[in-house]
């Protein structure tokens, strides 16, 4: 990162070159890299992720604090949605294999698998904002500010939950303890949720932590798209600023966010299947 | 191979046969067709365009679809189709060049790890594994910002995010391929192992790796036209959809055409070359269709 020619006390004025040493000195700059790295290890494991360079008054961590509910906030709503609009769409494609609504539902996963959510928000802008006037194009806050960009994030992943939704009920429609569940004579509607909606989520799950992964990748343009004040937004402001301090305290940031949420799924894993036992 | 040459079938190589399925599949040959207009008129543009992709007219600045402008005017008065035909330019290019460095990396290290002893074979997928669970567009920015500006630094940029993918694709398909039987054929005739890893496993290996460069591709155009988008991408007056929509955002309201147009091209570029993954997938693996 500091290979990149400018640095953060580049300005539209000059500043003084003394000025520049003080600045340096006091941000330890003009330390060697290795001390400079050695002692981001050390503060960051004590919850300190060090200064931001643009932000003169906060530190990294309050930064983080401040864009985190918003990003997380984001980012749970729109995995939600995809979840409400992904799976009863993928059950209802395989119960009914071939009908109107299994093609709805494939057209729908393979179109909205490939359709960035960036673009999508656009088309929503275009439609909802500058013909309709409904909605507003940016901002945080409201309920109105939060479904163009929540809905513009889910539609990936409502995509892909749908359709491994779909091919894993599909197998387990074909499984012999739901033949004999049906056989004995419960209800459909048990045998659905019992039997083959506890079995069939199991892959949802599986991709459940990448999608997270790639909904907050996807928040990164979206926050832009709607100037949503997270952490998205900051990071290409830090970047833009070359604001190390926030670049390195927002990229650890999601290294350990990432980590978790693959954690968390391993773990829900036993909790659904009791199959999978850890050691 | 003489013998090969002797065989009454007359021979159709397992090419010639994906061919065919290809030709077979509607949605993959839509996309096949798209991308190739696209292709020819990006490379055309030049030639039949009467405007140039910085060519301002400034009596005739934010207009709509005209005869004259079949996709209206920008700010500047620029003609909008010609920008998103030179923009396409930009689109292909990182979507393809980048593939080069995912091959030139992806291979070699996935051809090595997997005939590697067991602990760096673990060790280099772990890295992997590190590099495949991060989000894509954090990287590419990180590096971005490391690398600096040029648009030859994007396609690094965005080879040295996607390599893992074909790296990891390669080393399950040499530990597969390992276990044939020409492959111990070749081993018992006393082929070395170098020879056999170039001549054997990797050919063999192709029809996956092309299918997953396919893949790649849109990922690296939606790269791209993401990272253009937030201003750190190509430089202007380099047209590229990402910077046409950029700037077109900050007149939405009055002519939303401008960020139509390019949004409508990434989604349809896009699109095609997914559709075409999807028909090669089914068309080089039989047994993968339904």
């Amino acid at each position: 990162m500091h290979l990149v020619p400018g640095g953060p006390w580049d300005q539209e004025k000059q500043l003084a070159p003394q000025v520049v040493e003080n600045l340096n000195r006091k941000y330890h700059l003009d330390k060697p890299l290795v001390i400079q790295f050695g002692s981001f290890l050390w503060n960051a494991v004590r919850g300190d992720l060090g200064v931001s360079y643009s932000y003169q008054d906060r530190g990294v961590t309050q930064i983080l604090l401040t864009g985190l509910p918003i990003t997380a906030g984001l980012g749970i709503t729109a995995f939600l949605i995809a979840i409400i609009i992904g799976i009863p769409l993928g059950i209802a494609a395989a119960l009914k294999q071939n009908s109107t609504i299994d093609y709805i539902s494939v057209l729908f996963s393979t179109l909205f698998a490939n359709i960035p959510g960036f673009v999508l928000g656009i088309l929503c802008i275009i439609l909802f904002s500058v013909t309709l006037h409904l909605l507003p194009t940016s901002g945080w806050g409201s309920i109105k500010q939060v479904i163009m960009p929540a809905v513009a994030l889910a539609a990936l992943p409502a995509a892909y939950i749908a359709r491994v939704t779909r091919a894993s009920m599909l197998e387990v429609k074909r499984q012999d303890y739901v033949r004999t569940a049906l056989a004995k004579g419960l209800a459909s509607r048990v045998v659905i949720i019992r039997h083959m909606l506890r079995n069939a989520l199991i892959p949802v799950m599986t991709i459940a932590g990448p999608e997270l992964a790639a909904l907050v990748a996807g928040s990164f343009i979206i926050e832009n798209l709607f100037s949503i004040p997270g952490i998205g937004r900051l990071f290409v402001q830090g970047v833009q600023a070359r604001d190390y301090g926030l670049i390195m305290g927002i990229v650890l940031f999601y290294a350990f966010a990432v980590a978790v949420v693959n954690l968390v799924v391993d773990i829900m894993y036993a909790v659904v299947d009791p199959r999978i036992r850890y050691e | 191979m003489a013998i090969a040459a002797e065989s009454i079938r007359p021979h159709r190589s397992l090419w010639t046969d994906a061919i065919i399925r290809l030709r077979r599949n509607r949605f993959a040959v839509a996309g096949a067709v798209i991308v190739f207009l696209i292709t020819i008129s990006a490379f055309l543009v030049s030639i039949f365009s009467p405007y140039g992709y910085d060519q301002q007219d400034l009596d005739a600045i934010l207009q709509g679809p005209s005869k004259a402008h079949p996709f209206g005017t920008d700010v500047l008065g620029c003609d909008v189709l010609t920008r998103l035909l030179y923009g396409a330019r930009t689109s292909l290019a990182v979507g393809i060049f980048a593939q080069f460095i995912v091959l030139v990396i992806g291979i070699p290290i996935g051809a090595f790890s997997a005939s590697a002893s067991s602990r760096v074979d673990n060790l280099i997928m772990r890295f992997v594994d590190v590099i495949y669970a991060f989000p894509d567009i954090l990287f590419i920015i990180l590096i971005r910002s490391v690398l600096g500006g040029s648009i030859y630094m994007m396609f690094l940029a965005i080879g040295l995010v996607a390599w893992v993918n074909v790296a990891r694709l390669i080393r399950g398909q040499v530990l597969f391929q390992k276990q044939r039987d020409f492959v111990i054929a070749a081993r018992a005739i006393g082929a070395s192992e170098n020879y056999i890893t170039v001549k054997h496993l990797i050919p063999n290996s192709l029809g996956p790796v092309i299918v997953a460069v396919t893949f790649n591709i849109p990922r690296a155009i939606f790269a791209e036209a993401a990272l253009s988008y937030i201003g750190i991408g190509v430089k202007p007056p380099t047209p590229s959809w990402g910077t046409m929509i950029r700037d077109g955002y900050d007149v939405i309201f009055a002519a939303s055409h401008l960020v139509l147009f390019p949004a409508v091209a990434i989604a349809v570029l896009m699109l095609s070359f997914t559709f075409l993954g999807d028909g090669l997938r089914d068309a080089l693996d039989p047994r993968l269709r339904r």
